[in-house]
């Protein structure tokens, strides 16, 4: 009897719940953004999405994981909006249709990081494909991302470009973390292995001990995010006007010159460069 | 290290603080893990008091699986769940993803074999103590497992906790089903994990002293009950 009892009032708390949950999802104006690490661990969005909630009344959910895994589960339909940074990843998945446009939203650049000992010798040089040479060439540790993320493919088109095979390195001196960016700077700099990263993270990084820019300025190492709404015809779930609210908003004059306005210890995290309206 | 110290001070300073985006995080971890633990015991404690008293084929088995289970990773679990609430996969029409309760449906998978398991070894060793008994009594199967469970309930309690402590220290499930997403589903082991990824390791330790000290209370609480229960029952 008492087992009845109790079944019946765990199943009720359950389903209560449960509908407690439901409601309040269906309440609110609400849209996913499916979006990289990097603009999320920098603390972007903080920045931007009360800013733009205040406007519309949109709340705009977040899911931060690697350009990869966000490709992927906007493909899954499980999100209205992508926001990531692997430029011809973006326009792929635009060609197979599950985006309806992509657009420049803001960039930044990427660097190398490294430790004060610079073992490679790279410091302060500028060339990105030569720092990764010497790298290899002093079987220096490096740690990469090796998450299919937008900076590991970044990373693996730079090290192409060197004519280095890091991946004949791997588990000797290429060290591939499998893991977010914030992880790999943790990983590198617990080992003393230079680091490619984002400047935007890179700046927001508290757990920099003693490491140092030793690569940066190269064009190659120029880092462009995009923005794309997750085409309806593929997703009918999909919040297509409230997602394009958001798009148009920070594609705006608004919206850019808030990117713009993002700063951390004095310096600019993002830099706006949508086509002007 | 200065990272633990300072870790400690943050602690205090975050638990004095009563930060409402703190209390927001924690008030949603608990919920989560209170609410799949629930839904596990009712689940848990029915099947494995079940397997425990009953003799049908393929026991031994229900036996082996539940044991099995018991050590699911849950980042499996998160993604088994991600695929099936996908928008793309079979439930996905109920749009649960990235919300709360598709976090409840990943912790309740993970730990309702622990307590299946268990709590049938429990049952079980109680319930050939009392067989002879029972039988000589013509006691009915039903009233038999209700004064097996009563009896039992003590060792019960420890159960739930170890399904509890599981639950809410599990991040690989609720980061995958939940998508740590601010005001929304972030919970404590995932705010953990996103404060170690910006590479504030003081703050994140100091958030995973913030969830030991309510999984104390927590047990803390379960303990005093047990205390005044037994006194209650034995005065």
């Amino acid at each position: 009897m008492k087992v009845k009892i109790l079944a019946t009032a765990a199943a009720t708390v359950v389903v209560a719940s449960a509908l407690a949950f439901g409601t309040a999802m269906a309440e609110d104006k609400s849209i996913i953004v499916q979006s990289t690490t990097s603009t999320a661990n920098s603390g972007l969005y903080d920045h931007l999405l009360p800013k733009f909630q205040e406007k519309t009344g949109i709340t705009v959910n977040v899911v931060a994981v690697g350009t990869g895994q966000a490709i992927k589960n906007a493909k899954n339909c499980d999100g209205d909006v992508l926001l990531v940074h692997a430029k011809s990843a973006e326009e792929k998945f635009v060609s197979e249709g599950y985006g309806a446009a992509r657009t420049d939203l803001m960039y930044n650049d990427f660097v190398i990081v490294g430790p004060p000992s610079d073992p490679a010798g790279i410091a302060g040089t500028s060339d990105a494909a030569a720092a990764l040479k010497k790298i290899e060439g002093s079987k220096a540790l490096f740690a990469s991302r090796g998450d299919d993320s937008g900076t590991h493919k970044k990373e693996k088109s730079l090290w192409k470009a060197a004519g280095v095979d890091a991946g004949a390195g791997s588990g000797k001196w290429y060290r591939e973390t499998g893991s977010g960016m914030g992880a790999t700077l943790n990983a590198g700099t617990g080992m003393g292995a230079y680091v490619m990263t984002d400047r935007a993270t890179w700046i927001s990084f508290k757990n920099k001990g003693d490491y140092k820019i030793a690569v940066e300025g190269d064009t190659a190492l120029f880092n462009q995010y995009g923005v794309i709404p997750v085409n309806k015809e593929k997703c009918p779930s999909v919040k297509a006007e409230l997602g394009q609210k958001f798009i148009g908003w920070l594609l705006s004059a608004e919206g850019q010159s808030a990117i713009a306005a993002y700063k951390k210890d004095g310096q600019q995290l993002f830099f706006p460069n949508a086509p002007s309206v | 290290m200065h990272d633990f110290a300072e870790a400690f001070r943050l602690a205090f300073a975050l638990a004095a603080s009563g930060d409402a985006d703190l209390i927001e995080i924690i008030a949603l971890s608990l919920q989560v893990s209170l609410t799949a633990l629930l839904a596990s015991s009712v689940i848990g404690f029915g099947l494995g008091t079940l397997v425990a008293v009953a003799r049908f084929p393929g026991r031994g088995a229900a036996i082996v699986a539940f044991n099995t289970l018991m050590g699911l990773p849950p980042v499996v679990v998160g993604l088994l769940v991600y695929l099936m609430l996908s928008r793309a996969g079979p439930l996905g029409v109920f749009g649960l993803l990235y919300t709360p309760a598709a976090m409840i449906i990943a912790q309740t998978i993970l730990i309702t074999p622990i307590i299946a398991a268990l709590s049938r070894q429990i049952v079980e060793d109680l319930f050939l103590e009392y067989d002879e008994l029972f039988r000589s009594m013509s006691v009915p199967t039903h009233q038999a497992m209700a004064a097996v469970l009563w009896d039992a309930r003590f060792s019960l309690v420890t159960v739930a906790l170890a399904g509890f402590g599981r639950a809410i220290a599990e991040v690989g499930a609720v980061m995958i089903v939940g998508g740590n997403i601010d005001h929304l589903t972030r919970v404590m082991t995932t705010a953990i994990a996103l404060e170690t990824s910006k590479g504030d390791l003081a703050l994140a330790l100091a958030l995973g002293i913030v969830l030991l000290v309510i999984s104390m209370t927590v047990n803390a609480m379960a303990l005093s009950l047990r205390t005044t229960a037994a006194r209650q029952a034995y005065a």
